[in-house]
């Protein structure tokens, strides 16, 4: 089992975890998904397994200590003075206080030391090495394990959650593992909250007809977008990657451009498979995608775009930063110097500016992920700074903002943006980023076109054809959603035959156009590396 | 409730706040508009509003914002 799309996992292990969860009771159902979770996590990282499980104990640990000091701090309260009630339960957060930043810091620190401890070493050797200095850090060159990036925002969300009184400290380990080790999650997310999936998957609700099928239609979705676009795409994009010093700077932008559709494809594919995984076990996984490139804003873009991790950002690095004492202090003196917009601007762009370089740094431990991080934030803010400009500009210019040539305007120009990004993002190095966008700016012509060159890098005339229908049907598909139509409830009315007609369609049109065999590489999950 | 009408007025005027209902989940009040609400709120009111709170329901409306102005005040 490779990945989400292998063979094993859709043909052999889905199926057979889908039969045992059917045939067992309701109450064994959820142990059954645990151990499927185990088996799921040992096949890609072995004896790692022990890393989740550590994640696991703590979150139980914390919650079940966090139970007790709320329980010794209300017999407490209960027993005092009226005047003296105060500072106990001041004295009582500040354990609790200590006791989530223990656990935090618990879980980064794992995270740190298996996912950046090479990086920052890497680093440091840099600084000895421009120093003149012989001294040199032995990397450690840990493994990480699968998914950690993800499991970690999931035990911290909880852990926040707890701590700031949102959700009950759960005593029941079992949930708790089963909430951090859910098959379909584990490698690429989505990071759900524990109040969004644990109630749920401990449920062991039955395998019904509506959730197998509607489950089934979402999986063969994702599979055509993975095999008919990302892994047409696969050789092509690494083949102008690794050699775009020899091509013109338009080649460069044809990277850039096929990429960003691999990387959707790819990703949101993955995620219609790991949600259709989900469905079929009765448990609505949080989306991750919703027409993203449809957004007019890249602000807008990054709540359409891998939407749990900027969710997560949001809820618990945004406004816990904007709204802390001092930035509080900050935007009512701000406002009170700087006026309504700018005000607020300085504590705002302060969080912002933390929350994208996590975002960074979450992706990967390297500088071209750090600087696609801080790239978004240069344009988000821009926009906050402009937009009163903007909205002046068009007022005096008499131009409706809400009309489709300058809604369609603001959308090509975040798409634009989106593709340079994730040139900086795909590309060997930030060096090699660099040196790739300075191609496309000084050494840029659509020569290829004319040439015929675009057929000599790894695709094909019938390739991009190929791509060009498929993206096409995933845009329209996407304009239905974006419109409110729900595709499977309107095939679900239909009459079973062109019911069916449409399943085997989807299915048949993977199978003839899919990019499998001699002279493809299937692309590897990509953001399984994160 | 005037003072708080007020408040949001200041804050992003042209909205008819007695009787919108949707003022986050239409960006009506963007990220930066909360910060300053937040902020001015729990200056004029003398409540602290955890982070917990800024949730679409307790900011949609001038309604909801009162009533949770009210709960925080009574809580303290």
């Amino acid at each position: 089992m490779t990945s989400y799309c292998s063979l094993i996992y859709l043909l052999i292990f889905l199926p057979a975890v889908i039969l045992i969860y059917s045939v067992a009771g309701k109450k064994f159902r959820p142990y059954v998904l645990l151990a499927a979770g185990a088996y799921f996590f040992w096949n890609f990282s072995g004896k790692l397994l022990v890393y989740l499980a550590i994640s696991i104990l703590l979150m139980h640990h914390y919650g079940l200590w966090i139970s007790l000091i709320r329980g010794d701090c209300s017999e407490q309260v209960s027993k005092a003075e009226k005047s003296d009630r105060k500072a106990i339960k001041a004295r009582y957060k500040q354990k609790e206080k200590r006791l989530t930043t223990a656990a935090v810091l618990l879980h980064l620190g794992i995270l740190v030391l298996l996912k950046y401890s090479d990086f920052i070493g890497l680093n440091i050797n840099r600084i000895f090495y421009h120093c003149g200095s012989d001294m040199r850090v032995t990397l450690p060159g840990f493994v990480m394990p699968l998914g950690i990036s993800f499991y970690t925002m999931q035990a911290l969300s909880y852990i926040f959650d707890v701590y700031r009184g949102t959700l009950r400290p759960d005593r029941n380990l079992g949930r708790l593992a089963l909430y951090m080790s859910f098959f379909p999650q584990l490698m690429e997310g989505p990071i759900s909250r524990y109040s969004e999936t644990a109630e749920k998957l401990w449920s062991g609700e039955s395998v019904t007809y509506k959730n197998l099928t509607y489950g089934m239609q979402r999986i063969a979705y994702g599979m055509m977008k993975k095999i008919v676009v990302a892994d047409r795409l696969n050789v092509m994009v690494g083949h102008l990657f690794n050699h775009y010093q020899i091509y013109s700077g338009g080649y460069s932008a044809l990277a850039a451009i096929c990429y960003t559709i691999q990387l959707y494809m790819e990703f949101s594919g993955t995620m219609d498979i790991v949600i259709g995984s989900g469905e079929i076990f009765g448990v609505k996984l949080p989306e991750n995608f919703r027409q993203p490139f449809a957004s007019r804003t890249i602000s807008e873009f990054w709540t359409r775009w891998h939407i749990t991790l900027g969710a997560w950002f949001r809820d618990y690095v945004f406004y816990p930063v904007s709204m802390s004492a001092p930035m509080k202090k900050l935007t009512v003196k701000g406002r009170k110097k700087l006026g309504n917009h700018f005000g607020p601007l300085l504590s705002g762009s302060a969080a912002l500016f933390l929350v994208w370089l996590f975002n960074g740094l979450w992706h990967g431990a390297a500088w071209h992920y750090i600087f696609f991080g801080l790239y978004h934030f240069a344009f988000i803010l821009t926009g906050n700074i402009i937009e009163p400009y903007v909205l002046g500009g068009c007022a005096k210019l008499k131009i409706n903002r809400n009309s489709l040539p300058y809604r369609g305007m603001q959308i090509v120009r975040t798409v634009i943006i989106v593709i340079i990004g994730e040139l900086f993002f795909r590309a060997d190095g930030l060096k090699n980023g660099i040196a790739m966008f300075r191609r496309m700016v000084t050494d840029f012509s659509f020569d290829f076109i004319k040439t015929g060159g675009m057929y000599t890098v790894g695709m094909e005339k019938h390739d991009y054809l190929i791509i060009a229908v498929t993206v096409m049907i995933v845009a329209l598909i996407g304009l239905l959603h974006e419109r409110g139509v729900k595709i499977r409830d309107f095939a679900a009315k239909r009459n079973i035959v062109i019911r069916w007609a449409l399943y085997l369609g989807l299915i048949m049109y993977t199978v003839i156009f899919g990019a499998y065999g001699l002279g493809y590489i299937p692309v590897d999950p990509i953001y399984a590396q994160f | 409730m005037e003072k708080l009408i007020e408040i949001l007025e200041d804050i992003q005027p042209g909205i008819d706040y007695e009787n919108d209902t949707d003022l986050i989940d239409s960006h009506k009040l963007d990220s930066l508009s909360i910060i300053s609400l937040v902020a001015e709120l729990e200056d004029e009111f003398d409540v602290t509003i955890p982070t917990v709170e800024i949730i679409p329901a307790n900011f949609n409306s001038a309604k909801g914002i009162w009533s949770m102005i009210q709960r925080l005040q009574e809580e303290e």
